[in-house]
């Protein structure tokens, strides 16, 4: 599988690969660790004239955790972020998404800003970062910007950021509390069928808060704000879980394909979703 | 038609440089105009691991890398492990304990083997497993690869210990 003939630009910092962005416009696209584009630039489901390479870049680089702050570079690996002593520490459900993201060798090319750039409904990282609450870092011919990743995502592929910008960072603070990852899927590498990124806090036997975010139910990542709502003040007990994935069912919509019908979706992401408020909640 | 572009690359210690077109993947330049074809095309979608390299120092599928995207970089395939005279351990591993049938996976099995022991010298039979997760082999099965890796780590450690 050949792709079509493009031009491959490698600019070594971002005014200039912003400034390629702009010659080029529609035909340019960036490549980050390309394990999404170029198997679609392969089957010729997107064709890109001007390739854009940011591996020059060395701002785009970098794990930084200051303070209650952690900053993620668009351009840190999944590998990266699995061997970060620190972030293992500071924010353990990152690490636990990422190894079960793909397989080795895609996490060794594959990126956080790639993974939450693109907009596709599989990616891990989108509904992780959204509830951490994470911030997107984009900067285009205006400067940069900020974006929630809470509002980012419109629909599959379709985000917040313009053409003419490129995600540079993602940042959150220093989550607190029980934190868990828990991922459905049918074989290593692939996508989820359904999966759940849960954060809790606790005081004696009580919740005192939760976000909840679900992935590969919906054209977008879905935060839930109800379903996290449906645990605070409660014990994390069967019955408040029972009220939270209730809440989740009424906010995702999963579309039927080849990881099942809409009805087995729906019951493996209330599974899932247990046994990660379970699982979170005993770290908390 | 796109410019052909200068790349460089450093395979299994040699500089080599050439013209490719930017959309060459780095697996076709490996094997068709370096003749190391060592690393296999298997799937062409990055799933079944079958043309592993190692890149900078990390296992990635060149049929998911663009030559271009390489230029510059350091790179090993299987022919920069062992010789048939002097096999790899990984390779010798795989021999002895029958971690092969028809051999097409083995070139990236133990390419990305490599890379492992390399981060992980002493890996659990789990973190073999977890390890290898991007190879696949039909054939063989992998129980035979899994103790082929731990032997060969074994003897990596007890060389190692010996030098010492």
């Amino acid at each position: 599988m050949i792709p079509a003939a493009f031009a491959y630009h490698r600019p070594g910092d971002l005014p200039a690969a912003l400034a390629l962005l702009q010659q080029y416009g529609d035909e340019a696209r960036v490549i980050a660790g390309g394990h999404s584009l170029i198997p679609m630039m392969k089957l010729r489901m997107a064709e890109v004239p001007h390739l854009i390479d940011l591996q020059a870049i060395e701002s785009l680089r970098g794990i930084r955790i200051e303070g209650r702050q952690i900053t993620l570079g668009a351009m840190v690996t999944q590998q990266d972020l699995i061997a970060h002593q620190g972030l293992g520490q500071s924010a353990p459900i990152l690490r636990e998404a990422a190894i079960q993201i793909a397989d080795p060798q895609v996490r060794a090319m594959g990126t956080v800003g790639g993974n939450v750039a693109n907009g596709d409904p599989g990616n891990d990282m989108p509904g992780l970062m959204q509830c951490l609450g994470a911030i997107f870092h984009v900067t285009g011919p205006e400067g940069p910007r900020t974006l929630p990743a809470r509002g980012f995502y419109e629909s599959a592929y379709m985000t917040a950021r313009a053409e003419s910008e490129i995600l540079t960072a993602v940042s959150f603070e220093v989550p607190t509390g029980g934190q868990a990852y828990e991922k459905q899927k049918r074989k290593i590498g692939d996508y989820a069928t359904a999966a759940a990124a849960v954060i809790v806090r606790r005081e004696g036997t009580t919740c005192t808060a939760a976000s909840i975010a679900m992935t590969n139910l919906s054209d977008v990542p879905v935060w839930s704000e109800a379903a996290g709502a449906a645990l605070v003040g409660t014990p994390c007990d069967d019955a408040a879980t029972r009220n939270a994935i209730a809440a989740m069912l009424a906010d995702i919509d999963p579309a039927g394909d080849n990881r099942g019908p809409v009805e087995f979706k729906r019951h493996t992401a209330g599974i899932i979703l247990a046994r990660a408020i379970a699982r979170a909640w005993s770290r908390a | 038609m796109t410019q052909k572009m200068q790349i460089t690359l450093t395979v299994n210690g040699t500089r080599h440089e050439l013209l490719a077109e930017p959309r060459e993947l780095l697996i076709h330049v490996l094997r068709e105009r370096l003749n190391l074809t060592g690393p296999h095309i298997g799937c062409e979608t990055s799933h079944c691991g079958a043309c592993t390299v190692t890149m900078g120092g990390r296992s990635v599928k060149s049929c998911t890398v663009f030559a271009a995207q390489a230029d510059g970089a350091e790179i090993t395939t299987i022919e920069g492990l062992g010789t048939p005279d002097a096999l790899h351990p990984l390779q010798e591993a795989f021999r002895e304990h029958h971690g092969l049938q028809c051999g097409f996976c083995t070139p990236g099995m133990i390419t990305r083997a490599a890379q492992l022991l390399k981060e992980n010298p002493d890996p659990t039979e789990a973190e073999v497993r977890f390890g290898m997760a991007g190879n696949l082999c039909r054939c063989t099965g992998y129980q035979n690869i899994v103790k082929a890796v731990l032997a060969a780590a074994a003897t990596i450690n007890s060389a190692k210990e010996a030098a010492e």
